[in-house]
């Protein structure tokens, strides 16, 4: 029992699980439980990871992918971030554009897909468009729910000691949307690899989604598993990365205190 | 000596004929003339003339919803009359009044130290707002407490830090909105020592809003219950500090105002 708390306040019982199915996945594969075409063994899939790697195919899919994510979720992100702190500071624009900006988000963004390629082809652009869409409206929404859930009497105090506008929203505003800010961050980085991998799987000719849907052409289906794999790795990675982030930014919060 | 109407969080002026009323010895730290407040039809103050001499310790007290709060955010410059004026002395040309909140209300995000400082912003910065956030901060006790978050702090604590903050800027006027009224009965006591020690010391002029008529009598120099939007009354309390919490004199004086605002004269 005490491992087992040890282990778990090291973070590292969170893996104990994935390594004991992967273990039972691979026990089961040698003994023929399941044929290698419907599933193979994760040693078959690491063997994929070690022959793509060494051609540079794996490292050059993953740095597209990477590439193209990061591109559309600074896009949408900014947009959605400048519009959150814009709607939530003013009424006036929070008039004009919220409503619209709601009616939008209520159109799956994924549904765009047809109309998308017809505008911008199989290129870059359609892409960057489809994550950036993807990832605007967890950032706005969240965004502006941090800003008006700030405290008024939190705001009221600054007035009152003579904050001017600017550190008003640099030292009580921007602190206090902070928490809610971050749980878009993390939503959207969740969307942006969703987003990104349907694209890339029905229209793209790199990345991550290319080269498994390549794979299935050739029924390759250790590299498609792999594939899936890699996907779970680098959304695992991007969410830490915010955590990271969160605790850094956060240490102010008793969430986010070690005690 | 100069009596300039504050601008900025702006107040009407007063008109140059108005005689003080109540008037008595010494500086004047403001003045309240025939002040109205209304909001809608509710009439909340209704022909409030008062008049505070500097470095005095006033008291407000009435029942909830009577307009004493009201009168506060008036005097800092939170809300304007509905008629009347307020005046503040201005000395030097940067009469300051700082608020003192029910809750601290300190910045989560920002340590203990730093919530201090915003009470100099435009008034000091750097090093020196560091310095004298620190010696303040020493004066309420909390030197070893300057770069926690104050998330760790007691109740008592926050407000600590909240009054180090009203006082660091060394305001002429501190607006103290029922401050206590959270903390338990022997925090409040601590803190009401701690406030007359830095009361003496710093020479400000305090106006004390409070239910706590024990409170008022305890700390103030001058006792005005106010009642459906007037003051019903204004008292001296005349008694030698440092006051010892309970003695005859003071409870015969907190008989007296009980019996005022309840009626029982």
């Amino acid at each position: 029992m005490r491992l087992a708390a040890r282990l778990a306040h090291n973070g590292a019982a969170g893996w104990l699980l994935p390594a004991a199915i992967i273990a039972g996945w691979e026990a089961a594969a040698r003994a023929g439980l399941i044929p290698a075409n419907v599933l193979p063994a994760p040693s078959a899939v690491a063997e994929a990871f070690w022959r793509l790697t060494l051609s540079g195919e794996l490292i050059r899919n993953i740095g597209v992918s990477t590439l193209r994510a990061l591109s559309g979720f600074a896009i949408g992100g900014s947009i959605g971030f400048a519009l959150g702190l814009a709607n939530g500071l003013s009424t006036l624009s929070r008039g004009l554009t919220d409503t619209t900006l709601q009616m939008i988000r209520n159109v799956p963004h994924l549904a765009l897909i047809p109309l998308v390629i017809l505008w911008f082809g199989i290129d870059e652009e359609a892409k960057l468009f489809l994550v950036a869409l993807g990832v605007f409206f967890p950032i706005y929404v969240n965004t502006l729910l941090g800003i008006q859930s700030v405290d008024p009497q939190l705001v009221e105090m600054g007035r009152v000691y003579g904050l001017d506008r600017r550190a008003l929203f640099l030292r009580v505003i921007l602190p206090g949307a902070l928490p809610s800010i971050f749980v878009g961050l993390r939503y959207a980085l969740g969307i942006m690899w969703l987003t990104l991998i349907v694209a890339e799987t029905i229209s793209a000719s790199s990345g991550l989604g290319y080269m498994a849907m390549q794979a299935r052409e050739f029924l390759l289906i250790d590299v498609v598993v792999l594939s899936i794999l890699i996907y779970a790795l680098l959304g695992k990675l991007a969410d830490s990365l915010a955590r990271l982030l969160e605790r850094l930014s956060l240490g102010w919060h008793p969430a986010f205190q070690k005690g | 000596m100069p009596a300039a109407t504050l601008t900025a969080r702006s107040l009407i002026a007063a008109p140059a004929h108005a005689r003080a009323i109540g008037s008595v010895g010494g500086r004047r730290a403001f003045a309240f003339k025939e002040v109205g407040k209304r909001f809608g039809d509710k009439i909340v103050l209704d022909g409030i003339s008062l008049d505070v001499r500097a470095g005095q310790f006033l008291a407000v007290i009435g029942k909830s919803g009577c307009g004493k709060s009201t009168l506060l955010r008036l005097l800092a410059g939170l809300d304007r009359p509905s008629s009347g004026s307020v005046t503040l002395s201005d000395e030097e040309g940067h009469s300051r009044t700082r608020f003192m909140f029910q809750e601290p209300r300190l910045l989560p995000w920002t340590s203990v130290v730093k919530n201090v400082e915003i009470g100099l912003t435009g008034i000091a910065g750097g090093t020196e707002a560091r310095q004298r956030a620190l010696a303040m901060l020493d004066e309420v006790g909390l030197a070893d407490r300057a770069g926690e978050w104050p998330s760790v702090l007691s109740g008592g604590q926050k407000q600590r830090v909240a009054l180090a903050r009203a006082l660091v800027g060394q305001p002429q006027i501190l607006a103290l909105d029922e401050p206590l009224g959270a903390l338990d009965a022997l925090t409040r006591i601590e803190m009401q020592q701690l406030l007359e020690r830095i009361w003496l010391d710093q020479k400000f002029t305090a106006v004390l809003v409070t239910h706590d008529v024990g409170e008022a009598v305890a700390l103030a120099d001058r006792v005005v219950v106010i009642s459906a939007g007037k003051i019903a009354f204004d008292l001296d309390v005349a008694v030698a500090r440092p006051r010892r919490h309970g003695s005859a004199e003071l409870a015969r004086i907190e008989g007296a105002i009980l019996d005022q605002l309840f009626g029982r004269v």
